[in-house]
């Protein structure tokens, strides 16, 4: 039998409408709802690691006031910190969030393709958090292992969390791989398979590219941390040896012969180098088309920002040991993964070019979800540009394991995508809930967030020039830092409470714009991807009503020459509105081929 | 509007902040001491490429948000790609990671190659003490390996090979250099990942359980230099502190001839228990006949405590160490400890009190058992064992059993830098920085009560 599209498939396709209130908001298939679920717990779970930060801030900034703080906590505190940001907060918020609502809408689908292991996917995720959260009430508490969880230390006597903390640890990521790799699957089969007629790949929005290339990262990647994990519980469970040399534990010579704490490093890095790119892609992915959609002007260089999301994506694979410069691997590896590390500054710096020329000669519109995209592009090109120091092996001699590498990553990975974050809760709001969010108290919520953080980032950079290292609970007498290194955190520490008070503004936005806002339109922004041409808003169940869009045109034809308005939605029809898409336009007769 | 100027702000305020670091402000590069001014080079390079694309691209950005924002019957222009300018910026930025790739690797090409005249030091890292090895006369150092690790043998050295014979071991976290002599470390280390960082010597690296790792640098000013672990390596982390001091090539020859060779510390005879117990007449007034104690005398149990933390103590009562200002009761042990003429005579001493019957004490000490219980086990047990017992590996003395009134006015004299700040105190500086987990008296009171359970 021939192979015929989902989409032309509609008439047999079968959704499971919920009948009850627990199948509609409890577990539901409906992508939606599913995001939103996942958006929740990840974004509790992320407040959870805010507050942390906030705690071991309070011993680096006012380390004789903030007595209840012991070394033991910090270390817990930093270390879990570190994982929810990256992996329960990060990843599950934007594939399982936006991953979730964004693509069958933008690719003009029904649902996911597999609405049921969708739905478990969510609830396993769910099992990961209570899993990870009840390593704070068992003997020890969680692990302190620090967030790459490096053996032999995470599993040794000298570490919090070394016996019950760090084995919930290991099995809450091997829960959450579960998860993603179920909603994985998911997302890729359903981008490939349930486009809808027109929908070519090169028709996507790069919300969705990002996305995708992200969750085929994540299934490549996570495998590798989900082997470190099994391998190191059967290290600390059963005696094997595979990152355990010949050790001694606390004067007592242990058991273990014969494995390498520098192979579980490779394993680690293997995924967790790719992962920044699973958190980062998705974030290049939405705030491309915010920009696009608020600038009133296509991407620029679509094209080329597709095949930069894929280079960087397999390049990704190939810079992990960047992480380990000085980790005692063979040192000739330094080479190969400079020159590897610093050849994906390029497709990046593309990426950066080609949001700043898309609000060239734009007809820029300065809602709150643009200032956040504006924003980020500012911190992405600071967090980009140290990453430049970091990867180019001899400058991460002096600044490996300070200040800087903290501040440098959490300007990369931790301010720039979230800022994209709440650019884009705030530029979907209306579609998700129907209702504005309030302007002045997003903007508000900007600029607390965005001069909050780099007040507190650019500083910690010299902190890390000076030579203060990182993942210290006192810096005590240290000859060559002067005391106003002290002063430097404190204001680090002041800034910090800042930023982290500043985010009731969104929760309560958020909250009370849900009952409270100002009805929103279908298509507030006047966007010209699938997602805002739903017939209703919110989207009900099975997004389009009766039949399936039609796809006619790329996702950013806005300001096209000809058009009555100046954005064109996707399903308009050539005979409606004029079609110039990138492959049809011919720069030198700017714009004259529009009525082709 | 807003935007763009904050943006303009931004940028220029960055780059004012930077300068104002790079001429005289206090957070900037801690000064070189080695002959590394290439890696420095590298980062100047970099600082320049990155710092111009810093500036033109968030200037650029910023005026397009002025330039193109909403105004009444304003259009975008309709432009989806641009071929040239897009290549042009792809050559553009190729070159400029080049011309920062190139110097860094052909600085790692130099790291990576130690010159064949440095010479041979060893690095070795345990939680949470820097111990130093140096290669005797032969030029080279002895196999070791953690299976050869006693209390008397910490390196590990095999006692079997003879270039470990003449190795020069030093047992504390003080080490020395010859200044402009290119100095090769060989990293090792016996428990878990560590990190040898000097920053003045810009160069770092993991020592890692089961190989030995490297670096290699040319120390070029004189000078006493903090060493740090920039490896996490568990809760002491940051307190696993040493330090190195470059000097002349005479000063250093002087300081390693006054260091113990590794046969010199296998030699060492047995302690002599009949002139031991005579020594111990004299403390036997306050200390009890028994080493039991006596706390009207001030006079802590020692029995039970092991041999190598009474005689650092008693070396540390004869120096100063301990006993200084502030500690008016340890001054007192500084002149009995002088009766102890020389280090035979401490071993001797230390021994038989090591010998003497460890009687548990009745507590005098009562407080919240169930808060000491938590405290203790996240924070004391990583040296201090979840016994009590305190382990030589981790430089913790025995607590269970002792005088609790004892640990209540040590913690105490830590937490108020009465014992512990003598630069000479390498240990005792760990628990300045540990003692703040207990954050007032009567927490350190329900430690002491822990305490008093585990017997």
């Amino acid at each position: 039998m021939a192979y015929v599209p989902l989409a032309d498939r509609d008439h047999e396709m079968e959704l499971h409408h919920p009948h009850t209130w627990i199948g509609k908001w409890v577990f539901c298939q409906d992508h939606k709802v599913i995001a939103i679920q996942y958006g929740s717990i990840a974004i509790f779970t992320g407040l959870v690691g805010l507050v942390l930060s906030l705690l071991f801030r309070m011993q680096l900034g006012f380390p004789e006031t903030a007595d209840f703080i012991d070394p033991s906590f910090y270390y817990q505190a930093v270390t879990m910190h570190g994982m929810i940001m990256v992996i329960y907060l990060l990843t599950a918020l934007f594939l399982g969030g936006f991953g979730n609502y964004l693509i069958p809408l933008m690719c003009g689908a029904r649902d996911m393709v597999f609405p049921f292991m969708n739905m478990l996917s969510v609830w396993v995720f769910l099992v990961s958090v209570i899993i990870l959260m009840a390593s704070f009430f068992v003997t020890g508490g969680p692990t302190g292992g620090g967030w790459t969880l490096y053996p032999p230390q995470t599993t040794l006597a000298g570490t919090p969390g070394h016996d019950m903390g760090i084995v919930l640890m290991l099995i809450s990521l091997a829960v959450f791989i579960v998860a993603t790799t179920m909603g994985g699957l998911n997302y890729v089969v359903t981008v490939l398979q349930y486009r809808c007629r027109g929908l070519t790949l090169m028709r996507l929005p790069l919300a969705v590219w990002g996305i995708f290339v992200a969750t085929i990262l994540a299934l490549f990647a996570f495998p590798a941390l989900l082997v470190a994990a099994i391998m190191m519980l059967f290290d600390l469970l059963l005696g094997t040896s595979f990152f355990m040399p010949a050790i001694i534990e606390s004067g007592t010579p242990l058991d273990h012969n014969g494995g390498s704490p520098i192979l579980f490093q490779h394993l680690f890095w293997f995924f967790g180098h790719p992962e920044v790119y699973i958190v980062a892609l998705p974030a290049f992915g939405l705030v491309s088309d915010v920009l696009s959609v608020h600038a009133r002007k296509n991407i620029f260089g679509y094209r080329m920002m597709v095949w930069a999301i894929i280079a960087i994506g397999g390049l990704s694979f190939v810079v992990w040991a960047h992480h380990m410069y000085v980790s005692g691997m063979h040192p000739y590896f330094g080479f190969f993964f400079a020159t590897t590390t610093l050849i994906i500054a390029v497709p990046t710096a593309i990426k950066v070019y080609n949001w700043i020329l898309t609000l060239w000669e734009g007809d820029i519109r300065l809602n709150a979800p643009m200032y956040f995209a504006i924003g980020f592009i500012f911190t992405f090109i600071h967090g980009g540009l140290t990453g430049l120091f970091l990867g180019n092996v001899v400058i991460d001699l002096p600044l490996s394991d300070t200040y800087f590498v903290v501040a440098h990553f959490h300007m990369v990975m931790g301010v720039s995508p979230v800022l994209v974050v709440f650019a884009a809760i705030y530029h979907w709001y209306p579609k998700m809930s129907g209702r504005m969010y309030h302007e002045g108290m997003a903007k508000l919520h900007f600029w607390c967030t965005f001069l909050g953080t780099y007040a507190i980032y650019l500083p910690m950079h010299y902190l890390g020039f000076l030579g203060v290292p990182r993942r210290y609970y006192a810096l005590g007498s240290t000859d060559f830092l002067p005391a106003s290194a002290q002063d430097l955190n404190t204001t680090i520490t002041i800034a910090a409470l800042f930023v982290g008070a500043s985010q009731l503004l969104f929760l309560i936005n958020i909250i009370w714009s849900l009952r409270s806002g100002p009805k929103a339109g279908p298509n507030p922004w006047g966007a010209a991807s699938l997602e805002w041409q739903t017939p209703d808003t919110p989207p009900v169940h099975g997004n389009w009503g009766d039949s399936l869009p039609t796809v006619y045109r790329w996702a950013y034809d806005y300001s096209v020459p000809g058009a009555h308005q100046d954005f064109i939605p996707q399903n308009t029809p050539e005979s409606e509105e004029p079609t110039v898409d990138a492959e049809h336009f011919d720069p030198d007769t700017d714009g004259s081929k529009a009525d082709v | 509007m807003a935007l763009a100027v904050v943006v303009v702000l931004l940028v220029v305020g960055s780059i004012i902040f930077h300068f104002m670091q790079l001429y005289g402000g206090p957070w900037y590069f801690t000064e070189l001491a080695a002959d590394w001014g290439t890696i420095d080079f590298t980062i100047n390079v970099t600082f320049w490429v990155t710092g111009f694309v810093f500036v033109v691209a968030n200037l650029f950005m910023a005026w397009c948000v002025y330039k193109f924002r909403h105004k009444d019957g304003q259009k975008a222009v309709y432009e989806p790609e641009n071929h040239k300018l897009e290549i042009g910026l792809t050559v553009f930025t190729t070159v400029g990671v080049i011309a920062m790739l190139a110097p860094g690797l052909f600085v790692w090409a130099q790291f990576v190659t130690v010159p064949e005249e440095a010479d041979q030091y060893e690095v070795l890292g345990s939680q949470w003490q820097w111990q130093f090895r140096y290669p005797g006369a032969d030029g080279q150092l002895g196999a070791a390996d953690v299976s050869h690790v006693t209390p008397a043998n910490p390196f590990g050295i095999n006692p079997d090979d003879p270039n470990g014979q003449d190795d020069v071991v030093v047992n504390e976290p003080n080490m020395h250099l010859p200044v402009n002599r290119p100095a090769h470390a060989l990293l090792r280390s016996h428990d878990v990942l560590h990190n040898y960082t000097v920053t003045q010597f810009r160069v770092k690296m993991d020592l890692v359980p089961g190989l030995v790792s490297y670096l290699w640098f040319d120390p070029t000013v004189e000078g006493t230099y903090d060493i740090l672990c920039e490896e996490l390596c568990g809760i002491g982390h940051f307190v696993m502190r040493g330090s190195v001091t470059v000097e002349s090539q005479a000063e250093f020859d002087a300081w390693l001839a006054s260091q113990p060779t590794f046969a010199e510390t296998q030699a060492i005879s047995e302690p002599d228990m009949a002139a031991g117990q005579a020594a111990y007449a004299i403390c036997a007034s306050c200390h009890g006949a028994q080493g039991e104690g006596n706390q009207a005398l001030n006079g802590p149990k020692l029995a039970g405590q092991g041999a190598w933390y009474t005689e650092r103590q008693l070396r540390y009562f004869q120096t100063g160490v301990r006993g200084g200002e502030g500690d008016t009761l340890g001054a007192q042990m500084t002149s009995m400890s002088m009766t102890l003429a020389d280090d035979a005579a401490i071993r001797n001493v230390a021994a038989y009190i090591e010998s003497l019957p460890d009687t548990p004490l009745d507590p005098t000490v009562t407080g919240d058992v169930e808060n000491g219980r938590k405290i203790y086990q996240a924070n004391c047990a990583a040296c201090h064992l979840d016994d009590g017992r305190g382990t030589w590996y981790t430089d913790a003395p025995s607590l269970a059993g002792m005088s609790d009134w004892y640990f209540v006015t040590q913690i105490s004299n830590f937490g108020a830098g009465i014992r512990g700040l003598h630069p000479n105190d390498h240990y005792g500086e760990q628990m300045v920085a540990m003692a703040t987990a207990m954050s007032n008296i009567s927490e350190i009171e329900d430690v002491a009560a822990y305490i008093n359970t585990l017997r």
